[in-house]
């Protein structure tokens, strides 16, 4: 971190205090939705002891799918939130009555919504969300060949280096720096003198 | 060509701007749910009061009525309590109590103090009616209208700015709707 330069510095100190603001307005609700510890006995999982892992591997790939709504960016496979430990209940119960997998997120987005799913569906109010970056990747690209296809056209003469008489007045390059400061130090010698 | 040069990347800016400030005043927590417009899921459950009794959705359409999911563990519950039994009181609208995933000599001793605006407390000990209505944060309230449709969910404690612009507004519409 210390060795960041000044610029990179003010950037870091920028971005971290907008995911502050960020967190900051998560914070007032999730406060209010995070279940503390109930009653010891409803938050038992089901026994893993004595199921099979089959079962149980698929229990956790259809988790790892589905968004846990109180800590939100865990799944429900990650997360030892109360309600995901329910959920993950919720999901070997079906897998094992025979449901397929389709089955199960449709049940879980009939109650939570598009939110719970960690790969969102295609629909009109996501194609931004899908296309956006490709779409910023052609942007930019294209934007790249616009300016690079104007520069190779240009005769080789703008490519000279500017002369001082092509500037105006206030855009004269400054005079080089050691000279002013040996200038500088000059004076100072003959000041202490 | 040089305007371009001033305009394009104050454009951008500004764009970028804008996506920010629609992002950060968001609140992520709050997430819209696909219950509204659709009826209120079923349930049948026993009522705090009696459990031996149960009380099922069904018998609660032909009017409005406000769900309020709550339980003794939770913080947030007792602060909004009160504005709970100022509905109830006021609107004249029948809510009723789901208690969340408690206990139900708990719940029951948190209404005898806090006092009990409910025509009715479910007791859902497993949170399985929790699931089915989408409920991921205790406490939530939905209003639902007198054909058994949802119409509104609060995620979080209510507020009084929640209560005066959008739940009694809904609450007077809802009891106006035949």
């Amino acid at each position: 971190m210390l060795s960041i330069r000044p610029r990179g510095s003010l950037v870091a100190v920028l971005l971290s205090s907008m995911l502050l603001v960020a967190h900051a307005q998560t914070d007032g609700v999730a406060t209010a939705t995070a279940a503390p510890a109930a009653p010891a006995a409803f938050s038992n999982e089901a026994p893993r002891a004595n199921s099979d892992p089959a079962l149980e591997k698929r229990v956790m790939s259809v988790s790892a799918e589905l968004r846990c709504l109180v800590c939100q960016n865990q799944t429900i496979a990650d997360s030892n939130a109360e309600l995901a430990v329910d959920l993950r209940n919720q999901v070997r119960d079906m897998l094992r009555e025979g449901q397929d997998e389709r089955q199960v997120l449709d049940y879980m987005t009939a109650r939570y919504g598009d939110f719970v799913l960690y790969r969102p569906p295609l629909k009109s109010t996501t194609v931004l969300l899908w296309f956006g970056p490709a779409l910023l990747l052609v942007g930019g690209v294209g934007t790249l060949w616009f300016i690079l296809y104007r520069r190779s056209r240009l005769a080789p003469e703008a490519f000279d280096p500017d002369l001082e008489a092509d500037l105006p007045d206030d855009e004269l390059p400054a005079p080089a720096a050691p000279v002013s400061l040996k200038k500088n130090l000059h004076d100072a010698q003959q000041r202490s003198a | 060509m040089k305007q371009l040069h001033v305009l394009l990347p104050l454009t951008l800016f500004g764009v970028v701007l804008a996506f920010l400030g629609i992002g950060l005043t968001l609140n992520p927590a709050e997430v819209p749910s696909p219950l509204i417009g659709k009826p209120a899921p079923a349930f049948a459950l026993p009522r705090l009061d009696d459990p031996s009794k149960q009380l099922t959705r069904d018998e609660l359409v032909g009017q409005p009525w406000v769900l309020n999911v709550w339980a003794s563990w939770c913080g947030p519950c007792r602060t909004e309590h009160p504005l709970v039994i100022d509905i109830a009181r006021r609107s004249g609208v029948a809510v009723f109590g789901l208690n969340y995933k408690d206990q139900p000599a708990a719940a029951r001793a948190w209404l005898a103090s806090l006092g009990d605006p409910y025509r009715a407390t479910l007791v859902d000990a497993d949170g399985g009616v929790g699931i089915d209505y989408g409920v991921y944060g205790v406490p939530e309230t939905f209003l639902i209208d007198r054909r058994g449709v949802v119409r509104m969910k609060h995620v979080g404690p209510l507020t009084p700015e929640v209560v005066r612009e959008k739940v009694e507004p809904l609450l007077a519409q809802l009891k106006a709707e035949v």
